[in-house]
């Protein structure tokens, strides 16, 4: 897939809304992509896309082998929690979202009549104290202004009512993408990308393209969607810490060279000798890291569905994490996608059977 | 259902240690219901059939209330203690406690040079043992003390020391007592364990495997002087949960119970909480997933011996909760 | 003794293989049957066809320690914290390196070289480091790499009146009192789960008890003990020499009541010495396993270890002998027939 495709199916992923527990009209731009590519595409009850790609095994559904990819649909946000006598909005956040961006920024506030604009208030600088310079507002110090009289307001908005960061998605060179909600839309276009290249490559697993919702506000998405699917393998595909001024170099991987492939206890060594094995017999770049434990990502919940699942993960650097202008490289995510589908196309079912009993 | 509430906040039950108040609300409730049982974490599973059995709908309301557990007993008679749930230090100070057997201490504190040395570790509770071993002979590492307060009705309201969670038991009950014919199998289960991280609710909800579930409960208002920025006021109606940390409420079901509501003029509001949890958090997570929502009780001074609830929000809250006991379920 | 050993096994979470071949070896004769999951759990049956419950009896293999996480242009190995360890206990301590155990010291930086204000604070885990003696990270990139797991290098010693040290007493001292007690015949289905990853959430229990499925569950663990002079009675959880000490309740979960009095009972009739822990801190397998599917009663018997979560642990012989007693009695007095007694 060229880089202009993956662009654009990146920037309709990106510019769709839905925050934790809102994730439907992402969820629709996702079924739009992966249905052309699967056998079946469902929804479960907390709104996780599950769509499979059936290999060529053999077999009833409970002797199949399955290997579960999973990627994040829902960005970070707010919600309107109160509606102030003069019309302006107070808002609760939605997921690890931190006041010092807050100020000034563009938001959409999503009514049952459809999307208001709306800016997040600030106080201009001629009117504030140095003291209060120094310091971040509270949380309920922070308004939403959506420009309408209270009167309306009171009709159109609703306590509960969705915002979302506003922004664009454009690129800033041929490779390099910045937009909000890449946390972990990239995660999903990759997923993407191993469907279309799947296409074209011959597996003998079923492979679980599973959007999962709810992940930003404690991997919820993953627990139910995993229980579902009940896979023997699955592969976690999130975003990671990029290279950018101010990050410890330890702590961050760089942009454009291949998605970072993670060890720790949180992964099965098979799972990563895999991927390694894969991305240095192919030739696709890629980075290490190391977790000391929880991974923070839909891995920790995969890992321990059931029975216990063999998990690995792949982490897409970007930089400005959990900003609207997050930034990532389109090679990596084509690279990211091209060892899940090689991985994918690799997995030996008698192999990954042996995994889940092991003979002492 | 004054009476009700009253008599249900005055019994003692602390987290893990729900047994009498569940024999109570079993014998409330049998006439009412078709099955009971109780499990491994202490539960109460009531069944009430409905025209179709191939749904079912869990209401969960928790009996368990916050309370604080004897850690050490010294030889002077003093007994310390941990708390059990989110029970603040200043909130025992000048309080009595009482345990299930009926014996009451009355809670001390160690010198403190200023108020912000308060911690739990500084107090302790003295039953009036003289020595250690009169105190040792009642009390043993392990028991369980909870505020020793009556309830009372003060107008339209009720203050008493377990409104959380008794006056959702008290709409669950009521509801199961006045509803008619339910469209669908519904499991009222009476939870154990939920003000430890509502673990009693995830092994309900397994066992049931609910279609569709709707946690009862309480929660924090912002109508006090000066208080905290939430939208929610007392007497305003029950209140239809948005979310809360352990919770984004399914949109379907918010979206039924708002057309319930609407529908049948009941009284309510939003609520977004940006803390707390409740039996719907573990209750959604169950197997592949369950749509889940959370009918709230306005409640003030949340976690003391004295919290209050109001008449005319609980009355919406049972009628909704009837309301939804006896229409069909949404398609999530 | 295989405690002894066990202790001397490198064994941080998520790197159990060692642990697990060393127990599944000397467990291999006396059970029915072994497998591993892919989580690394260890799970043996024992008596799997007897009548009356299945009981599962289970105790964490992992211990808290290091992982490498960075190799420095200087050889050096930096790491992050495996589990919950104090950064204070690191300094000047022996570790062993990766799965060929290559010795290693964690470096500190001399007090003359300090300042004062430095010499005053803690240390913090960021700026420490693994010296394996190597010069260049070519070097150490030949002999270790990136995720290797370093664990503390502590030999095993008995001392004192009874007592004995080593690291990882916790868990490994339930592991040891799990194998006695595998040793022993068995009355009725005895579903036994050496875990992984505890020191990470309970994470190889909750899926142990998925796949087992048992009636009931006991918790051997190594637990809290702080005796000391400089802590007040109600902050001490345990007492060294005071028998093993029953869980009421903690932060992952609250004994079954009824399970709770039959160990009570048990440890009563057998004339075996017990204590009931006086903290609610921490947590243990059991609250993952309490909540496994529709719930299931658990308990916790623990052996008091001082300065657990360090290099070394203490503790005495004696309260280890008495928790195997306290858990032959507790099978013994369970029933073949009828109603478990715990659910009366």
């Amino acid at each position: 897939m060229s880089l202009d495709d993956l662009y654009a199916a990146l920037k309709q992923l990106s510019t769709a809304h839905g925050i934790s527990g809102n994730e439907s009209g992402v969820a629709a731009r996702v079924i739009d992509l992966f249905s052309p590519l699967c056998d079946d595409v469902r929804t479960d009850s907390l709104g996780n896309v599950i769509a499979v790609k059936r290999g060529e095994q053999q077999g009833s559904e409970e002797t199949r082998i399955r290997f579960m990819v999973a990627a994040h649909t829902d960005e970070i946000g707010f919600l309107v929690s109160g509606i102030h006598a003069d019309g302006f909005l107070n808002i609760a956040p939605v997921g690890g979202i931190e006041r010092s961006l807050l100020p000034a920024k563009e938001v959409w506030v999503h009514t049952l009549s459809g999307p208001l604009p709306g800016i997040i208030a600030t106080k201009p600088p001629h009117l504030t104290t140095s003291e209060e310079r120094q310091k971040l507002p509270r949380w309920d110090e922070f308004h939403v202004d959506v420009g309408l009289p209270p009167e309306q307001v009171k009709q159109v908005v609703r306590i509960g009512d969705m915002i979302t960061l506003r922004g664009r998605c454009e690129r800033l060179t041929d490779r390099r993408v910045a937009g909000k909600a890449i946390d972990d839309r990239a995660g999903v276009t990759a997923m993407y990308d191993m469907l279309r290249r799947l296409a074209a490559l011959r597996h003998r697993v079923d492979v679980y393209a599973v959007a999962t919702v709810q992940e930003e506000v404690g991997l919820r998405g993953a627990m139910t969607a995993t229980f579902g699917v009940a896979p023997h393998v699955g592969v976690a595909v999130d975003v990671g810490f990029g290279h950018q001024p101010g990050v410890d170099k330890k702590r961050s991987r760089e942009l454009g060279k291949g998605p970072i492939i993670a060890r720790g206890a949180n992964i099965h060594p098979q799972v990563f000798a895999g991927l390694e094995h894969t991305a240095i017999e192919m030739g696709i770049p890629h980075q290490f890291e190391v977790a000391a434990g929880d991974t923070g990502t839909d891995a920790w919940a995969m890992q321990v569905s059931r029975s216990g699942v063999p998990t690995g993960l792949l982490s897409i650097p970007i930089t400005s994490m959990h900003s609207p202008v997050e930034c990532v490289d389109l090679g990596d995510i084509a690279s990211t996608g091209r060892l899940l589908a090689s991985y994918a196309s690799r997995l030996d079912p008698e192999e990954v059977r042996g995994w889940q009993h092991v003979f002492v | 259902m004054d009476a009700l509430i009253c008599a249900l906040s005055n019994r003692l039950a602390p987290v893990g240690q729900e047994f009498a108040l569940r024999d109570e609300i079993a014998s409330l409730v049998q006439p009412y219901v078709d099955e009971l049982r109780t499990d491994a974490l202490g539960n109460l599973i009531a069944l009430r059939r409905g025209k179709n059995s191939a749904q079912r709908l869990m209401l969960s309301a928790h009996m368990d209330e916050v309370g604080v557990m004897v850690t050490h007993i010294d030889d002077d008679g003093f007994i310390r203690f941990e708390p059990l749930g989110g029970i603040q230090p200043q909130t025992l100070l000048g309080q009595r406690l009482r345990f299930p057997n009926g014996l009451v201490g009355s809670v001390g504190v160690e010198r403190l040079d200023q108020i912000k040395d308060l911690e739990m570790r500084r107090l302790y509770l003295d039953i009036g043992a003289r020595d250690g071993d009169e105190a040792r002979a009642k009390v043993r590492v392990g028991d369980t003390a909870c505020f020793d307060q009556t309830a009372v009705v003060s107008g339209r309201r009720v203050i008493g020391k377990a409104m959380d969670n008794r006056a959702g038991c008290a709409v669950l009950i009521e509801a199961l007592r006045r509803v008619s014919e339910p469209a669908c199998d519904v499991y009222a289960v009476f939870s154990a364990q939920e003000e430890v991280g509502a673990r009693g609710a995830g092994t309900a909800a397994y066992a049931v495997e609910p279609t569709m579930a709707v946690a009862i409960d309480v929660t924090p208002c912002g109508d006090t002087p000066k208080g905290e920025t939430l939208a929610v006021r007392m007497g305003a109606g029950a209140a239809i949960k948005i979310k809360d940390r352990s919770l984004l409420a399914h949109p379907v079901v918010k979206d039924h119970l708002t057309r319930l509501a609407d529908a049948a003029s009941i009284p309510y509001q939003y609520e977004v909480l940006p803390y707390g949890g409740t039996d719907a958090g573990t209750i959604h997570l169950s197997r592949t997933g369950v749509p889940t929502g959370v009918i709230s009780i306005p409640c003030r001074y949340l976690h003391t011996p004295s919290e209050m609830v109001d008449l005319d929000d609980l009355e919406a809250a049972v009628r909704l909760t009837i309301k939804l006991m006896e229409t069909q379920l949404p398609t999530a | 003794m295989s405690l002894s050993e066990l202790s001397q096994i490198p064994g941080v979470s998520g790197d159990e293989q060692a642990v697990r071949a060393f127990i599944a070896a000397a467990i291999r004769e006396h059970v029915d049957r072994m497998w591993a999951d892919s989580m690394g759990n260890l799970f043996a049956i024992k008596g799997e066809h007897l009548p009356g419950p299945r009981v599962m009896l289970c105790a964490h293999m992992d211990e808290v320690g290091l992982i490498v996480n960075h190799i420095g242009d200087d050889g050096t190995l930096g790491f992050a914290a495996v589990g919950g360890i104090d950064p204070r206990v690191l300094p000047g301590v022996w570790v062993q390196v990766g799965p060929d155990r290559i010795p290693g010291v964690i470096g500190t930086k001399p007090p003359h070289l300090k300042s004062s204000s430095e010499r005053e604070k803690p240390i913090e885990m960021d700026s420490l480091y693994i010296d394996i003696g190597a010069d260049s990270a070519d070097e150490a990139k030949q002999r270790v790499h990136l995720g290797a797991y370093a664990s503390f290098w502590t030999d095993f010693e008995t001392f004192g009146d009874g007592c004995a040290k080593g690291k990882a007493f916790d868990d490994r001292v339930g592991c040891h009192v799990l194998i006695e007690t595998l040793r022993q015949p068995v009355r009725h289905p005895v579903l036994a789960a050496f875990t992984v990853q505890e020191e990470l959430g309970l994470r190889g229990a909750q899926v142990a008890a998925y796949t087992l499925k048992p009636d009931a569950a006991l918790v051997l663990e190594g637990t809290t003990c702080a005796d000391l002079p400089s802590v007040d009675g109600h902050g001490q959880s345990t007492r060294l020499g005071g028998g093993p000490a029953l869980t009421v309740a903690d932060r992952s979960a609250i004994a079954h009541p009824g399970l709770l009095r039959t160990l009570i009972n048990a440890a009563e009739s057998a004339g075996t010495p017990y204590q009931l822990k006086r903290t609610t801190f921490g947590g243990t397998d059991a609250g993952a396993i309490q909540t496994s599917e529709v719930g299931i009663p658990v308990a916790v018997v623990s052996v008091p270890c001082r300065y657990i979560h360090s290099p070394v642990s203490m503790l005495q012989l004696n309260d280890v002998q008495a928790a195997i007693q306290l858990v032959r009695a507790f099978l013994q007095a369970i029933p073949t027939e009828g109603d478990p007694p715990w659910m009366r």
